[in-house]
């Protein structure tokens, strides 16, 4: 296990599509320690995606459960994730471990049912919404070379933000 | 060594102010950091964490020209430290109601007491002339938990005074 190093913007390397995952070897699971043991290594990250630690495939992870009164599905190895269906829209605050000093408000889908695979391959299917959604969305968004920086709103919007579902 | 100065320009509104501005501190060697800029009523408002190393009276030569040529009022003054000190604001508090003499001190007094920390205040009146209403948003960071300023502010929601607190949860990934 290792603690890879993080791309930062303005690496080019973050804007790579990445490709979806074909074999579930011993080189995949080792792939996946090492990406989360980086995540843990960070600043309180509650996602990664491969593409951060420059390996170009459809993985990611995403654990929000260390967060008070928020839904979620635990611990998440996502491998291929997609999404199949959106509902609503809610503003919220982000970061990135691959953008340092610097968060902003991102207009994301309040609910999605995710389609992915476990690292064994095995399928999983998901309705998620609220945290964990936004979580999922912005790790997939590092898988086709997409940042929050691209999907940055005024901080000045927050009134016309609905309450905050509960 | 670099030297960081807060530059605050005020003048009637009129296009190209921001341009002009930022123009003359890029020809004259200077880099901006955190920077707002609004309009209040019928002024542009400026404030600026301008690096430059050539000292704040050169700073003023370079301006001085688009200063006179807008009439804006030009304040410079040395400031500690620079970029990379970004707090992350973990609360946001939003009022609103009809136009109450005070709120704004009533609110960021308790709020304060609380343990709140402004980083981002703005406030504005809306409505019409005869019946106007108030609209306050504040972000910062509650250093005695969210909990503590909602409790704090909770008395002030009264005579039509809405006040809305609620945490900012910054998702990190
Ligand atoms: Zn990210």
């Amino acid at each position: 296990m290792a603690v890879l190093e993080i791309l930062t913007y303005p690496d080019d390397r973050l804007r790579q599509v990445s490709e979806p995952v074909k074999q579930f070897d011993a080189a995949l699971q080792g792939c996946i320690d090492d990406l989360e043991e980086t995540r843990l290594a960070g600043p309180g990250a509650v996602g990664i995606a491969a593409a951060q630690v420059a390996w170009f495939q459809r993985v990611l992870i995403v654990d929000v459960s260390g967060r008070k009164k928020t839904g979620n599905h635990g611990h998440l190895i996502l491998v291929n994730p997609e999404i199949t269906e959106w509902d609503g829209f809610a503003i919220g605050r982000e970061g990135c471990l691959s953008v340092p000093d610097y968060t902003g408000n991102v207009v994301r889908a309040e609910r999605i049912q995710l389609d992915a695979l476990d690292r064994d391959g095995n399928a999983l299917c998901f309705d998620m919404e609220g945290f964990e959604a936004r979580a999922v969305q912005h790790e997939m968004d590092h898988l086709d070379g997409l940042l929050f920086l691209d999907r940055l709103v005024s901080r000045r919007q927050d009134l016309f933000q609905r309450k905050v579902y509960k | 060594m670099s030297n960081w100065y807060m530059l605050t320009l005020v003048g009637k509104d009129q296009p190209g102010i921001v341009a002009r501005v930022t123009t003359a501190l890029f020809e004259a060697g200077s880099n901006l950091g955190e920077t707002s800029m609004i309009r209040l009523g019928e002024y542009f408002t400026v404030m600026m964490m301008v690096r430059s190393d050539a000292g704040d009276d050169a700073l003023c030569s370079v301006l001085q020209p688009v200063v006179d040529a807008l009439g804006l009022v030009l304040h410079i003054h040395a400031i500690d430290g620079g970029l990379h000190h970004r707090p992350i604001p973990d609360v946001c508090i939003l009022v609103h109601g009809g136009d109450r003499a005070g709120i704004v001190s009533q609110v960021t007094s308790k709020a304060a007491q609380a343990g709140l920390n402004i980083l981002d205040l703005e406030s504005d009146v809306g409505g019409t002339e005869s019946e106007p209403i108030y609209i306050l948003q504040i972000e910062g960071m509650a250093t005695q938990g969210v909990e503590s300023v909602e409790k704090a502010l909770a008395p002030l929601q009264a005579d039509g005074v809405k006040i809305d607190v609620r945490p900012i949860d910054t998702l990190i990934g």
